[in-house]
């Protein structure tokens, strides 16, 4: 099975689950988390089913393309299913099945790991999917989300489709994945590997990425002041993603590391209360049981 | 008649982590629920998978037991008139008791006598009692970190998916958000087919076992360390017997099957600690030393399922751990080619803590604290003691000790080793992390020892300055298990130390950094808190609470001589001169609690046993200075003893408190004057005779 055809498996896997088949946003960003698919459609009383391909970008990774495991650019799949359905590891272990991989077997293992994004003032508790000893996925019932509770609770499931496309075509390297026939992996992305390790590391310009880091949270705060959240959003995911360059070019001294988590974490906040309060003046449309959409209308302001 | 009771909590893995304790806890609030509930039984039990908490309860009695109760009304003068007839106060008692006038009883509570309507509360039946209490005990469980999921409001470790509770063939049904406990079980994940129907207790425990579950978790890992012992044996070779792996590896699997894998030997030439790091903390898996105790290139995997395919799960393992040895491969290639004291350099890019600058600031403390430790008590060399203190953070830096925070000062030992370093500076590095933990080793080097002081003094000012304290169950820094480190240090070493003047110097070096608190504050505070384990360790030598408090009364920052006092007084309180010693003590002590002067006036003397007592004490607090400085304390309590003949003459002829308060001071004066002397040992007002 080669790369391409597991994502539309999992594609169309997931279609069948009722998810909406959504695309990968497009601003950087560390992690399907972030798009505004999960960070903000977690919030809130409303239903979401969701999944979608999310490039990934993660510039402290990078290894210049040398090394066969890691990578600064790469992908998940993001399943959001909210609220949690009562037989989500059944969904989850057929969506494997799907893929060929007979969990009776292998050995999978539900091991404990619990996520945290500090910039993001968000946190869940759940497991690493291990399969024959190697992480697969990272499932995580959501807790809080840019400071709020997460009511109802949605379940996120985030398969590395790296990890398991060298799993399923049996590759000791990343870059040996078959994309399609005749198509590698490296074909597709390894000098992307090498010129942004470059970049990441050796000629980023700091004072440059300073600015425009400074310049998208002054833009974050003047645009989310006039209720426009997603436009907001996108420039809290740049400076989430300035910081992520500004670290790998080993910009930040630990010092300074704390202060900016917390500019992002307060963007993040700021946009997650904003949202809020934007669905419910729309009315939280997306609750088709009319007596439980005006009974959550009539509580009180959170 | 009994049952038994059998209470499964189905759910999603819950972290193996939480379950001893989920398990006791289960146990013990069941105990306490059935108690107070008046159930009766004949045991109780818990078992424990990744998937299940259960409760089993033997010989549960059908009914709980009768209780008495005992209702207090008013007194029995408000109860009935002059006449003996009742009143409206009783009447209205009886009526809300439910009960007749007639069948109140009179009783007797503290010397007033009062109404009283005792009944007997019939005991109802279990299986009507239970479906709240098994709900009572569910919402009484508590984990590190809980959670919910779905639309419910319900916290638990994971999400809850089924409760089976069944007393004797009957099921107990109560709801908890949308499940109804029933009669039916889920077995193995994989190698069981949907819910299965359980028809009594002792049929629960066979469907387990037909079902892939080896519900038993003491027998589960019987089970599995056998099996792991059969393949090391197999291989030719021992495996590591680590009790927290193994308790985990319990708890991971339902159906344990151990297995063997391997992987190339060329791994080997990375330290073994990396080795074993990779396999315990990353993949769970046992590794095998052979003959010689050298570490195989092997290593025992246990899956959660049966060996059918298991050559498929062993590939899969080998293939990840060769991922990460070719890591761990790789990080030890690249530190070896960066020499220490350039990844010292990158210390100063590390901040230690936002009050106390960086690792770099860090290292020239425990520079300067180790060098005037090592210069003062004449430990280890000067250029010994400034380069091992430069290199001993520097693997901090390192991409090993980056991936694997648990091996600092390990790797940092092979690197200097590696460079050519001096044995001893290497050895220090490592050792300046002694002990890390209860029980472990202390630093067996000089500049090793000098330099853990150093590093655990700059811990403990360093915080206390900024006025950063434990308090509670709160020591992130873990300032307490560094000054039992202290204790540990000096006492097994034996080493003269003076802490109060170690602690002055770490002061000077954190000045620049503002503290909060002034030197003398921290000073004491330190001092005091490093004392504190002093009386903890003190205690496990079995030495007694007034002895301990009777020294410590004594300020002093030099622990062995704490300690060699306490052994002392302690062997003292047999020694027959010890009755003669405490009288001299008391006597004096008694009278003169309450006067702080020690000026005795000569002439003023007026009996022979007062001058004749004033001349002896002369004499023993001349000897006595000179004794103490070489703190031969043995002789110097017997030096006071020895008064004690004098002392019980002074009081048999002389008053002390008389009108004359020039006399009165002098007599009190020369008292406390004796009393002074004890008190260079111990405050001995503390000691229990």
């Amino acid at each position: 099975m080669n790369f391409q055809e597991i994502i539309l498996r999992l594609q169309n896997y997931w279609g069948k689950q009722g998810c909406i088949i959504q695309q990968p946003y497009d601003v950087e960003k560390g992690a399907g988390t972030m798009n505004p698919a999960t960070f903000l459609r977690a919030l809130g009383p409303e239903p979401f089913n969701v999944a979608y391909v999310e490039p990934s970008r993660r510039p402290t990774d990078g290894r210049y393309g040398e090394n066969p495991n890691r990578l600064q650019h790469y992908y998940q799949y993001q399943v959001i299913l909210k609220p949690s359905p009562d037989n989500v590891i059944d969904l989850y272990m057929d969506s494997l099945r799907d893929l060929g991989i007979d969990p009776e077997k292998h050995d999978i293992r539900l091991v404990e790991d619990n996520w945290e994004s500090p910039t993001l003032g968000a946190w869940g508790l759940g497991w690493e999917v291990w399969l024959d000893g190697m992480e697969v996925t990272q499932f995580t019932y959501f807790q809080q989300c840019g400071g709020y509770d997460c009511n109802p609770v949605c379940a996120e499931i985030t398969y590395g489709l790296e990890r398991i496309a060298m799993f399923i075509q049996n590759k000791e390297s990343v870059f040996d994945i078959e994309w399609v026939d005749g198509i590698t992996y490296a074909d597709v992305h390894h000098q992307g590997e090498v010129d942004y390790s470059y970049y990441n590391f050796e000629y980023a310009d700091i004072d440059t990425l300073i600015t425009m880091f400074n310049l998208c949270e002054k833009e974050a705060m003047r645009i989310a002041e006039k209720n426009l959240v997603l436009p907001a959003y996108d420039y809290v995911l740049k400076c989430s993603h300035l910081f992520n360059l500004l670290d790998a070019r080993g910009a930040i001294s630990v010092t300074e590391r704390m202060s900016y988590i917390l500019r992002v974490r307060n963007l993040a906040r700021m946009i997650a209360s904003e949202y809020l309060k934007q669905r419910r003046r729309l009315g939280y449309p997306l609750i088709k049981d009319e007596n439980l959409r005006l009974k959550l209308l009539e509580t009180e302001e959170v | 008649m009994t049952r038994d009771l059998v209470f499964e909590i189905g759910m999603e893995e819950i972290p193996a982590a939480y379950m001893p304790k989920a398990l006791e806890d289960l146990k013990n609030n069941a105990v306490s629920l059935l108690n107070k509930a008046r159930l009766n039984y004949t045991e109780v039990k818990t078992y424990g998978t990744p998937r299940r908490l259960t409760l089993y309860v033997r010989e549960l009695n059908e009914k709980q037991e009768d209780a008495v109760i005992e209702n207090r009304g008013p007194k029995k003068a408000a109860a009935f008139d002059a006449e003996g007839k009742p009143t409206k106060a009783l009447e209205g008692f009886a009526r809300s008791q439910g009960i007749d006038i007639r069948e109140v009883t009179i009783k007797d509570v503290r010397g007033v006598e009062y109404v009283f309507a005792i009944k007997t509360e019939k005991g109802a039946l279990a299986v009507d009692v239970l479906p709240s209490l098994l709900y009572e005990l569910l919402k009484s469980l508590s984990f590190p970190k809980s959670m919910r999921w779905g639309r419910y409001a319900f916290r638990f470790a994971r999400p809850i998916r089924w409760l089976l509770a069944l007393y004797g063939k009957e099921k107990i049904e109560f709801n908890l958000e949308n499940l109804i406990s029933s009669n039916w079980t889920y077995g193995h994940r994989f190698l069981s087919k949907g819910r299965i129907e359980v028809k009594s207790p002792a049929d629960y425990f066979q469907v387990l076992a037909d079902n892939y579950v080896v519900l038993n978790q003491e027998k589960r890992k019987e089970i599995i360390w056998e099996q792991i012992e059969k393949i090391a044996q197999d291989l030719g070779g021992k495996a590591l017997k680590d009790k927290a792996l193994l308790e985990e590896l319990n708890y991971l699997v339902e159906y344990p099957t151990a297995f063997a894998g391997s992987f190339s030997p060329s791994y080997l030439e990375v330290p073994e600690e990396v080795l074993t790091t990779t396999m315990i903390e990353h993949q769970r898996y046992v590794p095998v030393f052979d003959k010689e105790g050298k570490l195989m290139n092997v290593f025992i995997g246990v899956r959660n399922g049966t060996d059918k395919f298991i050559d498929v799960v062993r590939a899969g393992n080998e293939r990840v751990l060769k991922a990460r040895l070719e890591d761990a491969l790789f990080f030890w290639k690249e530190d070896l080619k960066q020499p220490l004291e350039k990844m010292a350099e990158k210390l100063e890019n590390i901040l230690f803590h936002e009050r106390l600058g960086t690792i770099r600031d860090k290292v020239g403390r425990i520079e300067d604290i180790a060098l005037f430790i090592g210069e003062t008590y004449s430990l280890s060399s000067k250029d010994k003691i400034i380069r091992s203190a430069n290199l001993c953070k520097a693997d901090l830096v390192s991409n090993m000790v980056y991936e694997f925070p648990e091996l600092q000062g390990i790797m940092g030992r092979y690197y200097a080793l590696n460079q050519g370093e001096d044995r001893e500076v290497s050895e220090a590095i490592f050792e300046h992390y002694l002990p890390r933990f209860a029980g472990d080793e202390i630093p067996k080097t000089e500049t090793g020892l000098v330099l853990s002081l150093a590093e655990k003094i700059d811990n403990l000012t360093g915080f206390f300055a900024m006025g950063i304290k434990p308090s509670g169950s709160q020591d992130p820094y873990a300032l307490r298990r560094q000054a039992i480190g202290i204790v540990n240090i000096i006492i097994d070493s034996g080493l003269k130390i003076d802490l109060a003047s170690v602690i002055a110097k770490a002061y000077q070096n954190v000045v620049p950094f503002n503290p909060k608190k002034t030197e003398d504050e921290t000073k004491a505070e330190v001092l005091d808190f490093i004392l504190q384990r002093m009386r903890g360790a003190l205690l496990e030598k079995d030495i007694s609470y007034d002895v301990i408090d009777a020294v410590l009364a004594v300020p002093t920052g030099d622990l062995n001589d704490v300690l060699k006092r306490t052994l002392l007084i302690q062997e003292f309180k047999k020694d027959e001169k010890f009755s003669d010693f405490m009288t001299v003590f008391s006597r004096c002590n008694n009278l003169s609690k309450k006067w702080n002067k020690v000026e005795v006036d000569c002439a003023v003397l007026e009996d022979e046993s007062e001058k004749i007592l004033y001349d002896e004490y002369l004499k023993v607090k001349g000897e006595i200075e000179g004794i103490l400085d070489k703190g031969d304390y043995e002789k110097a309590l017997e030096r006071i003893a020895s008064l004690r003949n004098y002392v019980d003459n002074f009081f048999n002829r002389v008053m002390v408190m008389v009108d004359d308060e020039q006399l009165k001071a002098t007599r009190l004066g020369l008292l406390k004057s004796i009393v002074k002397l004890c008190d260079n040992i111990a405050d001995f007002s503390k000691i229990v005779e």
